[in-house]
């Protein structure tokens, strides 16, 4: 078939099964001036899905903040955001999603999604230091469901575990609209001498071009396609498109990369994930604006008679493509024998900006690069977009319609065994979160994780953050929350945001009510990341998250921050200290329940508005906490989110069985105290004898402070004058819900 | 005092052995190659935590067989001391230098918390460690450990039991058994006690920024008995 695959010319009709469209197919005729053979057309195929070349999305994704004094690249220019954190060190970091392998095949889908996000980072010559993950699944209670967190966790947790980074931070959501189709964002943060991280590029004729690390296999072929459609009841049968992951050659290849870009042989180096070996290699010569001969027969291959489309398209993991200076081939040669791992040279660099693929001698593919690539000859379209009927019914939501309950004990107990709300110990104990000994939050709980900076007085704080409902809700509204929330965690733990990446989960961007969610999202994400001075380095885009069965997904536009703290002095906790600590409030209070939890889930009131929101306000009370954490006057500092206020005094209460007393705000339903989830509040706890200073500090920067109460001995939640219950029970239920159900 | 690190492929809790041993004990500490079979002259050797080899086919089975092992043997057997953690335990079973096996936890899970361990026969890695239950976490999918009860008997007998896994108030109890282990073990010597092993990774509890340093109990006897 080979032969015929680069003879035989195509139609649009196998452009069509190929996932183009046919404006694309001619689009391809005109770029090379005659019809493409199979092998070209797969080639286009591949860099033109969506996945590869942003087509529907990079239009709004430019508009998006990307300016700041500490970026080091730009965003989209390299594999990894890359921000410099002092001390002559620079963080590149970067989330990315894996959400159709996994909703196919959980363990594997999950575990190379964790393999591709650690060699976006550690190709640029960044040693990861911590993994975070977040994830969506749909009713827990179910078999399929639960089959399908089991594995993903499996495999985040068999693969990380392996690789050995520090798993440290993440989220877990379950909605009925995730049954089909799970989000799986995995994120990876690294370290890296300033000015000795390497470039995804290609130039110096007569270069060799080698491909190192695992053999090239059938797995994965026409992923990025895959990624590209909704998933249906046949994308079973695409089994073979999801790869399979081997941790082991990823810490081999995590050690021999690092190693040869120390010995300086490199002039550019790119993984292989998504479209294989044809991304690596149209990226890299579009970028150095050079060219490239290679040959398909010089792969290492897993199989024996693959084609040359195979070969090219392969998503085969735990690969790299290096573009080595001529001369230093034995110096590469001798650090990847010493790790055991492939090294074959497979081109060379040429000077026709062209990629001319051969095999056994014969010429199967001769592309332009720079046609293949976002920013140069892939198609960019603006999508239609519309307000869809939910939007304008959701604001008849009033708050009046929903009685004031006469029991909120049962409302807590209610929501602290929500799988939402509650601890996802039975997930995170599952992932090595202490290897490299710099998590700094195991002892220590905080908003954000903390990971340790060796060597320097310094700290990351990383964080990721997405509200689904909110931003389904309100997608503008909703996704400013995701910011807002990612920077109130790494400020209530001590640290000051930086820099931003996303994983943009929607539906089919086709969709125009689906792609107003798109835009309203990236016109809330600019608004937040502007105010907090956080640029987006970078991310992902995932859309066609529906499925044939239940419509679009929730839009998940998830957040995963940097923050920076300088003094590992300033890292603040969230639980409770001592008896007698003050308990205060910063930040607005509002009669609000919208799009919580409690009025989602207890009173099945599916459609409101996202929460009280003000931007403004947010921004003054994170920055008032920051100061009063700088001045020492704060004991605990815990964000208010998901499930309002009660879990928020729950989970700080909790570490140290410690209790409290607080009095609901007058003139405020006490159901909208305790479980409204308005935006932009942060709980204090404060020494008594730093009232006065603080309160002082509190009133200078004008952010509404409310006194709440106290901590208390006694482990048990009182609330004026009532209790809610003892600490052990909550602590049961908390601890164990979801433990419990997955058992079933 | 010369501290040799073993890294494997796979191995991942090698440089944060080497960390806290420079950390610990001010010493040189070098890293010992797999493939090599030069132990550089060092006093005491360490097998890390991690995967080695992958951990296919099963843990530590594949990186007994390893060039540097065969050393490392010789070295144990005429009485160096050699000290594994988690997968080095592994290693240190599979290679009979230590009784018993650690097989898959209970739960079927791989576990990473904080558990609590207390010290139980003397032995340099115990002997100055306070008899009060310490805070060392562990993260493994194979760390039930197991002997057969003859073997077992003789160990008690012989006083190679290092440490036991027990609740924050220092009980020993079947609800404070965190994978399993037979009689709540979690660290084990041989006869001769220069070769130790254990599932709870000290290392990880060593460092102050981290707020827990109960690990460096563990070192501190380490040195003080090496050195006196």
């Amino acid at each position: 078939m080979s032969a015929t695959a680069s003879t035989q010319l195509t139609t649009v009709e196998t452009a069509k099964k190929l996932g183009l469209l046919p404006e694309e197919y001619d689009k391809i005729k005109e770029i090379l001036g005659r019809t493409s053979n199979f092998t070209e057309l797969s080639i286009f195929s591949v860099m033109w899905s969506e996945h590869c070349s942003y087509k529907n999305s990079i239009t709004w994704l430019k508009t998006l903040p990307k300016k700041g004094s500490r970026l080091l690249v730009e965003a989209g220019e390299e594999n990894a955001g890359l921000v410099d954190i002092g001390n002559g060190l620079a963080c590149a970091f970067k989330i990315e999603s894996h959400n159709h392998p996994s909703a196919l095949e959980p363990y594997q889908g999950a575990a190379t999604g964790v393999g591709g996000i650690n060699r976006d980072i550690f190709t640029m010559g960044a040693r990861p230091i911590a993994q975070l993950n977040s994830l969506r699944f749909g009713n827990p209670t179910t078999e399929r469901n639960q089959w399908l967190l089991k594995g993903v966790v499996k495999g985040i947790g068999d693969y990380g575990n392996a690789f050995g980074i520090p798993t440290v931070a993440g989220e877990v959501f379950f909605d009925d609209c995730f049954n089909v189709n799970p989000l799986v964002n995995a994120m990876s943060v690294g370290i890296v001498k300033t000015g000795e991280t390497i470039s995804a590029t290609s130039y110096g004729v007569g270069n060799p071009v080698y491909i190192v690390g695992s053999s090239t296999g059938k797995d994965g072929i026409h992923g990025a396609t895959f990624a590209s459609a909704n998933l249906t009841e046949d994308s079973a049968k695409d089994l073979p498109a999801v790869q399979v992951g081997d941790p082991f050659q990823e810490k081999l290849l995590l050690e021999a990369t690092l190693e040869v870009i120390k010995s300086g042989a490199v002039v550019g180096m790119q993984d292989m994930g998504a479209a294989g070996i044809t991304c690596s290699t149209s990226e890299m010569s579009a970028k150095g604006e050079h060219g490239m001969v290679i040959w398909l027969d010089k792969v290492p291959t897993r199989q024996a008679n693959m084609q040359p489309f195979e070969i090219l398209l392969s998503e085969s993991q735990e690969r790299m493509l290096i573009v080595v200076k001529k001369g230093q081939e034995a110096v590469v040669e001798a650090i990847f024998d010493k790790w055991d791992l492939n090294c074959a040279v497979i081109g060379e660099v040429t000077d026709t900006k062209r990629l001319v693929y051969y095999m056994n001698g014969e010429l199967v593919a001769d592309v332009p690069a720079h046609d293949l690539v976002l920013g140069g000859g892939a198609p960019v379209y603006k999508r239609e977009y519309k307000e869809p009927a939910y939007y304008a019914e959701s604001k008849k939501f009033n708050i009046k319609s929903i009685p004031e309950p006469k029991n909120l004990r049962e409302i807590a107990l209610f929501l602290a065994a929500h799988p939402n709300l509650c601890s996802k110990r039975f997930v995170y104990e599952q992932y090595d979160s202490m290897v490299g000994t710099v998590n700094m939050t195991t002892n220590r709980p905080s908003d954000a994780a903390i990971v340790n900076i060796k060597g320097t007085d310094s700290a990351l704080a990383l964080t990721v953050d997405c509200n689904s409902r909110y931003v389904n809700a309100d997608p503008e509204i909703g996704c400013a929350i995701a910011v807002s929330e990612a920077a109130r965690n790494i400020v209530c733990s001590g640290g000051i945001p930086l820099a931003v990446t996303n994983c943009l989960n929607f539906g089919n961007p086709y969709n125009p009510e689906v792609y107003w969610q798109f835009v309203g999202a990236i016109k809330g994400m600019s608004a937040a990341c502007l105010k907090f001075e956080t640029p987006v380095t970078g991310g992902n885009v995932s859309f066609y998250n529906q499925s044939s069965y239940e419509g679009p997904v929730f839009p998940t536009p998830t957040i995963g921050m940097l923050g920076l703290l300088d003094d590992k002095a300033t890292q603040t906790t969230l639980d409770f200290k001592q008896a007698g600590d003050l308990i205060f409030v910063i930040g607005q209070q509002e009669d609000d329940i919208s799009s919580s939890e409690y009025l989602y889930s207890w009173h099945k009131v599916k459609n409101s508005p996202a929460p009280y929101f003000s931007l403004n306000y947010e921004h003054d009370a994170q920055d008032a906490v920051t100061s009063a954490i700088y001045k020492n006057l704060v004991q605990s500092a815990h964000d208010c989110s998901d499930g309002g206020l009660f879990m928020t005094l729950l989970e700080s209460a909790l570490p140290n069985n410690l209790g409290f007393e607080v009095m609901t705000t007058p003139g405020l339903r006490k159901d909208a105290f305790l479980f409204g989830e308005g935006q932009g509040r942060i709980v204090i706890t404060v020494k008594p004898e730093n009232l006065v200073p603080f309160f002082t500090m509190m009133l200078m920067k004008s952010v509404t402070t409310f006194r709440a109460g106290v901590v208390t001995a006694k482990p048990e939640m009182v609330v004026d004058g009532k209790s809610l219950g003892t600490l052990a029970e909550y602590k049961e239920l908390y601890e164990n819900t979801l433990g419990n159900i997955m058992k079933g | 005092m010369k501290f040799g690190v073993v890294i494997f492929p796979g191995s991942n809790c090698d440089q944060d052995m080497i960390y806290t041993l420079q950390q610990q004990s001010g010493s040189e500490v070098v890293s010992l190659w797999h493939k090599d079979t030069d132990l550089k002259g060092v006093d005491f050797v360490v097998l890390p935590g991690g995967f080695s080899y992958g951990d296919y086919l099963r843990s530590g089975a594949i990186a007994r067989f390893s060039p540097i092992m065969t050393s490392v043997i010789e070295f144990a057997n005429k009485g160096g001391y050699v000290l594994g953690v988690c997968n080095g335990f592994q290693i240190l079973c599979e290679a009979g230098l230590v009784p018993g096996a650690l097989l898959h936890n209970n739960n079927h899970k791989f576990i990473c918390k904080n558990v609590f361990i207390k010290k139980q026969d003397d032995c340099l890695l115990t002997a100055s460690v306070p008899a009060k239950a310490l805070k060392i976490p562990i993260a493994h999918g194979e760390g039930r450990y197991f002997a057969p009860e003859e073997v077992l008997n003789e160990m008690k007998a012989n006083g190679q039991i290092m440490f036991r896994y027990c609740d924050e108030n220092g009980t020993i109890s079947t609800e404070a058994n965190p994978n399993g282990s037979q009689e709540n073990i979690a660290g084990v010597c041989n006869k001769t006690k220069n070769v130790f092993g254990m599932m709870p990774h000290p290392e990880r509890a060593a460092d102050a920024n981290l707020n827990n340093t109960d690990g460096i109990y563990l070192f501190q006897s380490l040195l003080n008995s090496v050195l006196a």
